[in-house]
């Protein structure tokens, strides 16, 4: 199991009082309605142009893949699915073999694929088949030409974004060792591209580098890595990640994440402390955008403000996203829930939330919603199977997912992170239907 | 194992929840992994339900494996029956519970509820949606009306005489084609030749409203995929006739009362003398599309060539109405309907094609390569297909997508059907005249490749890298797995211009990749035997409109082959254009 949860309850819920900080944590159990992992490819194929993501596992796979994906129809997409059948399960044709057809078959096409990712899924998890051995069998065959890796995406194993994390921690093993005399930025975690430039203008004119990104943008150039790496995370689902290349000798930083203009300011000002940038210098740096931004926002806040919001588990984004609608646009907080809590990775959220905030881990689907009733919150952050039901209850909601693939980081991203919450309120005041 | 990128039908489960989603008063547990619950959005997002489906799902994970799952199961359906109190309860499993064999519908069964529990085993690794949707449906019906079945071999009793005949209407289902229009536009026919509707199922009925089905004299097995084994079910145990004549198009139609008469034991000959079959005139029909179709400004649709790929019952009906109503030449068919492949294979027999009986993706798009046609009528998957290759194209069939789901009264079956398929179908052609003038001046620059219907102001515009027709039909067939796929392969990924409504946002990760001008020629130089083109007769080649000019292209490299010619002149174009016609 990835998720570095401590052991839940047989059944139900109940409230975890121990040395977890300040805040009470409800964790509850019992369906879950949360993608899997497989989910990550949707957006990581698009970020990795170099790399196909190929999974093993039934029709469910393809179909939750191409559903998720829903309009994402390219030329040929780099994902795709080897679907399992009876025979191999039957044992009468070996599945390894019969993979290994598969991924023939699909490099003689595409030639241009220079990473290949077996995904692994519930099914090829519970019949184990041993994807890394295929990996490493079919790398005796294909390496260099083609480098062939696997993670495992299953929905019994990981939960929607952390299908990024284990992408991500197998390609760990292969960056190269930087210098050890080397001090650079990694920032972990899928972000646009033009965040990345953003991000990169800032760092140069405070003398903060080199900075790198993972994933990089051709999975071939994978950054270096050593003891002067230090990490900056954008995306607050890459636990397994961060710790491998603690592993190999990075360090993290320790920030809160880049949505809102303190969540960039302490994001960036974490590094630069590294860097040693003088305060003023610092200041004078992100001055210009910071105040943009304030702007930005300033014209959403009075549609948020003294709102109601209520978070349901999806993407893992929902604690830095309950801090900045907080903390910037005055949104009152009935319950922040989480489809599982890492402290590392959220501890300096945590400080930044207010003390009487309700926490939830896991999910109850029926009764958690029951709450969202009795509460009937302004605002309700949800995936994409829950939106449209709510909404018919006359509640006001705004999907998760937009989320995971939306450029939000950043100073100048910041006025458009409030207006994806601000909008579904706007729309209502606007309609008369 | 089978490579797969995009899929036609989904795993057999979802079939169930479709049964399930479009009923009342039932509910589906579902014993499956926490990202299973994904199939909850076809329903909230594509048909925009206003409703969560009525399933729940044990979500167990990779920790529970060791433990108790059979006991999650059991959770599961206690609480869905206390919180939902369902008349009916089906308890299934999805491919990864299959695979740990708990046998959830057995657990249910042995928890005494005060409901009928339907245990549901549907192989995940051989079955897809629509076996699975037909099977629950035919499981459900079956359990609610085994106890109220007649002994074996018991003469129906006949009709009573003093009430109006009665139909059930069979198969109709949310994420199916158009079924709530087409269930009224059926019911307001029936009505009009003096059947009423008994029972609709599953689309809105209850278990009670199932076991009201034998009250019916018969029934109309609306969507074959779906209600075909309910139907068949029915006739061997109820003695229930069953219309089995799809109402899509005029012809079928027509049909259609000539069979319900024959069951209800009505005279339709009043009803059917209405319509003035092959008369040329604006009241021939109730629909508009005879007409229409014998109207002047269509004779421009003559010959048009179209592809049909879908599931069986929508491709059969198309083909029909593409051949006989609205004089088009059925260049290609097929279906990813393989329980249905012999009723398609006949089909194209009558139309001297070579059916292609697939679920693969990869396969219809190089069909459709291939065949070089002019309009595309198929699944929201052959629209990608066509709009890649520059075609028209119509959706005829599931699987859809959200604009497949129109707010506008929009039926496929009946009277009304055709006057819908009418529209959609030739609007995406070009207009008569205007293809006239496109003809005529073809060198005007507005007229030039990318030039599409002026009507059609949103159409993508075309570049030179999206593949065309010409470079496409080049391909002469290869045995796959080949790696010759040259109008794709090389091609870099080009995204879409326009966005549909989208389920999910489309990522702004990454920006888009730019158009390349490979593929044309790669698509040439991958024909090696095929005669050289001189200069001159490349550039006539150009002048000839896109959408007819790959036809011609092959035409004309056929001809010099027949011809024994190593090189194409200006002369053998026009050669090859008087010996095969338009
Ligand atoms: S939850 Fe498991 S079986 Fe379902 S789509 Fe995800 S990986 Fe496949
Ligand atoms: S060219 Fe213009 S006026 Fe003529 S038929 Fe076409 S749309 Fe009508």
């Amino acid at each position: 199991m990835t998720t570095p949860t401590a052991p839940l309850l047989a059944d139900g819920c109940a409230v975890d009082a121990a040395p977890r900080g300040t805040l009470p944590v409800l964790k509850e159990r019992g369906q879950r309605e949360v993608f899997c992992g497989l989910t990550g490819i949707v957006w990581l194929h698009r970020k990795m142009q170099d790399a196909f993501f190929m999974v093993v596992g039934s029709r469910t796979c393809a179909h939750l893949v191409q559903s998720a994906a829903g309009v994402m129809i390219f030329a040929e997409p780099r994902f795709g699915t080897a679907i399992l059948g009876d025979r191999d399960l039957a044992g009468l044709a070996d599945a390894n073999d019969e993979l290994d057809k598969c991924v023939r078959q699909l490099l003689a096409r595409r030639p241009d694929i220079e990473t290949l990712f077996l995904v692994g899924s519930c099914p090829s998890e519970v019949i184990k088949l041993d994807l890394s051995r295929a990996a490493e069998r079919l790398n005796a065959e294909f390496f260099p030409r083609v480098r062939i890796l696997n993670y495992s995406g299953s929905g019994i194993e990981t939960t929607f974004t952390q299908g990024e994390d284990t992408c991500l921690k197998s390609l760990v093993p292969h960056m190269p060792a930087a210098p050890a005399d080397e001090r650079s930025v990694l920032v972990v975690g899928t972000l646009a591209d033009v965040v990345e430039d953003q991000f990169v203008r800032l760092f140069d004119a405070m003398g903060v580098g080199p900075v790198r990104f993972f994933p990089s943008r051709r999975s071939r150039d994978l950054p270096p890595i050593g003891p002067g790496t230090r990490l900056l995370l954008a995306q607050p689902f890459v636990n397994e990640t961060v710790r491998a290349l603690q592993a190999r000798g990075a360090t993290l930083l320790t920030a809160p994440y880049p949505l809102g203009v303190a969540g960039t300011t302490q994001w960036l000002a974490a590094a630069a402390a590294e860097w040693n940038v003088p305060a003023e210098h610092f200041k004078q740096v992100i001055q210009p955008a910071a105040d943009r931004a304030r702007k930005a926002i300033d014209r959403y806040r009075a549609r948020l403000d003294g709102k109601t919001l209520f978070l349901l588990p999806d993407s893992q984004l929902e604690i830095p996203l309950a801090r900045f609608l907080h903390q910037e646009c005055g949104m009152r907080l009935v319950e922040v829930g989480t489809p599982y809590l890492d402290r590392l990775l959220v501890q300096a959220e945590l400080a930044l939330l207010p003390g009487d905030v309700q926490l939830s881990e896991g999910q109850h689907l029926d009764r958690q919603l029951d709450r969202v009733r009795a509460a009937r919150p302004d605002l309700t952050l949800c995936g994409l199977g829950l939106a449209n039901p709510l909404e018919a209850e006359g509640l006001r909601t705004k999907w998760s997912i937009e989320l995971v693939f939306s450029p939000i980081q950043g100073f100048d991203q910041a006025g458009d992170l409030a207006e994806l919450f601000a909008r579904p309120l706007e729309r209502a005041e606007r309609l008369t239907v | 194992m089978q490579l797969t990128l995009w899929t036609y039908e989904g795993p057999p489960h979802v079939g169930a929840m479709r049964i399930a989603t479009s009923m009342e008063g039932v509910h589906y547990v579902l014993h499956a992994p926490q990202g299973d619950t994904y199939a909850d959005l076809l329903f909230t997002m594509i048909e925009r339900r206003d409703r969560r489906p009525p399933v729940t799902y044990t979500t167990f994970q990779a920790r529970d494996l060791g433990g108790d799952t059979a006991e999650l199961v059991k959770t599961a359906v206690r609480e869905a029956y206390e919180r939902f109190s369902p008349q009916a309860m089906l308890v299934g499993e999805s491919c990864t519970a299959e695979l740990i064999q708990d046998q959830p519908g057995s657990l249910a069964q042995g928890m005494s509820l005060p409901v009928p529990i339907v245990p549901l085993e549907l192989p995940a690794y051989s079955k897809k949606e629509n076996w699975g949707a037909s099977e629950t449906f035919y499981h459900l019906v079956r359990a609610l009306l085994l106890p109220s079945a007649p002994p074996a071999g018991t003469p129906r009793a006949p009709r009573d005489l003093s009430r109006r005949p009665r139909a059930n209407l069979l198969g109709p289902t949310l994420l199916g084609f158009r079924c709530r229009d087409d269930v009224k536009e059926v019911a307001r026919l029936l009505g009009e030749l003096g059947v009423d509707v008994h029972v609709v199922a599953p689309l809105h009925a209850t278990p009670d409203a199932l076991r009201r089905i034998p009250e019916a004299d018969f029934n109309v097995s609306l969507y074959p995929e779906i209600s075909d084994t309910t139907a068949r079910w029915l006739q061997k145990t109820f003695g229930m006739p069953i219309v089995k004549t799809v109402p899509i198009g005029i012809g079928a139609t027509r049909d259609f009362i000539r069979e319900v008469g024959t069951v209800a034991g009505l005279d339709v000959t009043p009803f059917l003398e209405r319509e003035k079959l092959g008369t040329a005139t604006m009241d021939a029909s109730q629909s508009l599309l005879p007409w229409y179709s014998r109207s002047v400004d269509a004779t421009y649709l003559t010959g048009k060539r179209v592809y049909i790929f879908g599931d069986a019952t929508h491709v059969r009906c198309a083909a029909r109405i593409a051949a006989e109503e609205l004089g088009f030449t059925v260049v290609g068919i097929g279906t990813y309907s393989r329980e249905f492949a012999k009723d398609i294979r006949e089909v194209a027999a009558r139309y001297g094609v070579e059916p292609l009986i697939s679920d693969d993706y990869l396969d219809v798009e190089q069909a459709v390569g291939e065949a070089a046609p002019e309009l595309v009528l198929g699944t929201q998957m052959e629209r990608h297909i066509a709009k890649r290759l520059g075609i028209p194209c119509a959706v005829i069939s599931t699987p859809i997508h959200v604009q497949d789901v129109p707010a506008r009264y929009s039926p496929q079956m009946g009277f009304e059907g055709a006057n819908v398929i009418f529209d959609t179908w030739v609007h995406p052609l070009m207009m008569g005249l205007e293809e006239h003038l496109l003809q005529m001046f073809r060198e005007d620059f507005e007229f030039a490749d990318g030039a599409t219907p002026s009507h059609l102001h949103a159409s993508p515009a075309k570049s030179e890298a999206t593949p065309a027709p010409a470079s496409v039909a080049v391909a002469e067939p290869v045995a796959r797995p080949a790696p010759v796929r040259p109008s794709r392969e090389l091609a870099p990924e080009v995204a879409e211009p326009s966005i549909e409504i989208p389920v999910i946002a489309r990522p702004q990760v990454t920006t888009a990749v730019a158009p390349a001008s490979a593929p044309a020629a790669a698509a040439v130089s991958a024909t090696a035997t095929v005669a050289a083109w001189s200069a001159g007769a490349e550039a006539e080649l150009k002048k000839i409109p896109f959408f007819v000019r790959g036809k011609a292209k092959r035409n004309t490299e056929k001809y010099a082959a027949e011809h024994g010619l190593t090189e194409i002149s200006v002369e053998t174009l026009y050669d090859a254009k008087a010996h095969f016609g338009r």
